[in-house]
């Protein structure tokens, strides 16, 4: 993203709007600018600020005015007044910081938007994870830190030290240049997200070592990471999973409960 | 796509609280098909649960390729300054409906999302259906729709550089735009605009969402968070 001079009237609206403080306003020019090496490329500021388009120069006399007599406007405070918000053609590696932090960009991996698979929303359909089964979504960066592959990659490969499996059509998954081994393609390591998830499945039986092993690689990354963990109910809606999460030491309030109202509809696929 | 599953509450508190407050004021309800399998008639399936959602007072209702009822202007008139057409426009969610998204309907009361999750079993769309809430709100509703829980997801919340994160009461509101669309920095500018009386917490509620692509921020329960932050009330 990049911040158009002519029309910018350093109004201070992007600033705060970014979810990564990647916007400033800065002095010496009196307009806003964008950290390049911070920005994720999420186009928050640009999706989500309203815009009117007003003429600069009008704007800024207008602004110079009221400063100089100490009037303070009360604006809208998500709106870009001169629509100066100016979204870049990404190149490869920077590309991929979009493609991880625009939930409005399907990843090709993929074909959905957002950084992960359908994981267990669709598990009445695809049945992903099975009785027995933990799937596993760990999220790094979110909310508001961000991530840098080189981090992700320290998760990675101890997760891959213990034999999981990585999904396969998982965003992360299809950077892996040696996914055995959970390494990343070097060439993306240094570029930062605002979110990116890895997903593995195991037996319910590996839960507590994966739990832990993720504590441990948490501990030394720079940023935040939040975990998920599934699993398929039996006929009676039980599950063992949660009794693990608990004797973990984890308070497992919130989650997504799949109703199990879907089936197969397109003919081909109907059994 | 995690994004209703990591929504910020005392339960989830870096330093734990013995008796964290329950969240009993947001409920969320999705629909997602799966390709080649429940795709046909897929944008008839998404409307019929959208419109069937909103006979049940949602707060919020969203497209995940659209946005939700609450979107920016792209064209503002200068005068949206002192008088701002800030209505929700369900009719052009439903409309706009146009192919593979997630469909989800946000509530603050739970007999509101068990209503809705009753006519969605009459339905019978075909397509995979989702709650994104408390374990225990969301089991007590399967059961009240005569439903047996397929699978479940919990979040364990967040580890690792936690001390890069805001203030509780600041992540309460933002992660309720799972995919971080809803800045920290925004929301204690709003907050610190609600203590100085210059907007409302419904104001500032509806400017967090026009940020949240998918439509899942809860605009009743920011509210009344904002509400909490201008009175520092509990």
């Amino acid at each position: 993203m990049r911040i158009d001079e002519y029309r910018c009237v350093a109004c201070g609206n992007c600033v705060s709007v970014c979810p990564v403080g990647a916007i400033y306003i800065d002095p010496a020019v009196g307009r806003a600018r964008v950290n390049r090496e911070e920005c994720v490329e999420c186009h928050a500021c640009y999706r989500g600020m309203s815009k009117e388009h007003l003429y600069p120069p009008l704007v800024r006399a207008i602004r110079k005015a009221a400063r100089a007599l100490r009037f303070r406007f009360d604006p809208e405070p998500d709106i870009c007044p001169t629509d100066a918000l100016t979204p870049e053609v990404l190149e490869w590696p920077r590309i991929v910081r979009r493609a991880f932090s625009d939930p409005q960009v399907p990843h090709e991996s993929t074909g959905i938007h957002g950084r992960g698979t359908a994981e267990v929303k669709t598990n009445d359909v695809t049945g992903r994870v099975k009785e027995g089964e933990a799937g596993f979504v760990i999220e790094f960066g979110r909310p508001g830190v961000g991530a840098r592959f080189r981090e992700i990659q320290e998760m990675t490969t101890a997760l891959a030290a213990l034999g999981v499996e990585f999904e396969k059509h998982n965003p992360v998954t299809s950077l892996m240049v040696d996914p055995e081994r959970g390494l990343i393609r070097e060439d993306v390591l240094g570029e930062k997200v605002l979110s990116a998830i890895v997903e593995v499945k195991t037996g319910i039986e590996q839960v507590p070592l994966l739990l832990r092993t993720i504590r441990q690689v948490s501990r030394r990354l720079e940023t935040v990471v939040a975990v998920g963990v599934s699993t398929r109910c039996d006929a009676q809606g039980g599950e063992p999973l949660r009794a693990v999460l608990e004797r973990e030491g984890y308070v497992p309030y919130r989650g997504k409960t799949n109703l199990g109202l879907a089936r197969a509809t397109v003919r081909a696929a109907a059994p | 796509m995690t994004n209703t599953l990591h929504r910020f509450s005392e339960h989830y508190a870096f330093e734990p609280r013995p008796d964290p407050r329950p969240v009993d004021d947001d409920f969320i309800v999705f629909a997602m098909a799966t390709r080649g399998v429940n795709d046909d008639g897929l944008v008839e399936k998404y409307r019929t649960f959208a419109r069937l959602a909103l006979r049940h007072n949602p707060v919020n209702v969203g497209d995940a390729t659209k946005g939700g009822i609450w979107r920016p202007q792209p064209r503002l008139n200068p005068l949206a300054h002192w008088k701002r057409d800030d209505r929700p426009d369900a009719e052009r969610l439903v409309a706009e409906i146009d192919g593979h998204t997630t469909v989800a309907a946000v509530f603050s009361r739970r007999e509101d999302m068990e209503a809705f999750v009753r006519d969605l079993v009459q339905a019978d769309l075909g397509v995979s259906i989702n709650i994104a809430a408390p374990m225990d709100a969301a089991a007590a509703c399967c059961r009240a729709a005569g439903v047996v829980r397929h699978s479940v997801e919990y979040s364990l919340g967040f580890q690792g550089r936690v001390e890069r994160l805001p203030e509780g009461a600041v992540l309460e509101i933002s992660t309720m735009c799972g995919h971080g669309m809803v800045s920290h920095n925004f929301v204690k500018k709003m907050a610190d605009w609600v203590r100085e009386g210059r907007r409302t917490p419904a104001q500032a509620a509806r400017y967090m969402a026009r940020f949240c692509v998918c439509g899942v921020f809860n605009t009743a329960r920011a509210e009344r968070l904002f509400e909490k932050a201008r009175t520092g009330g509990a």
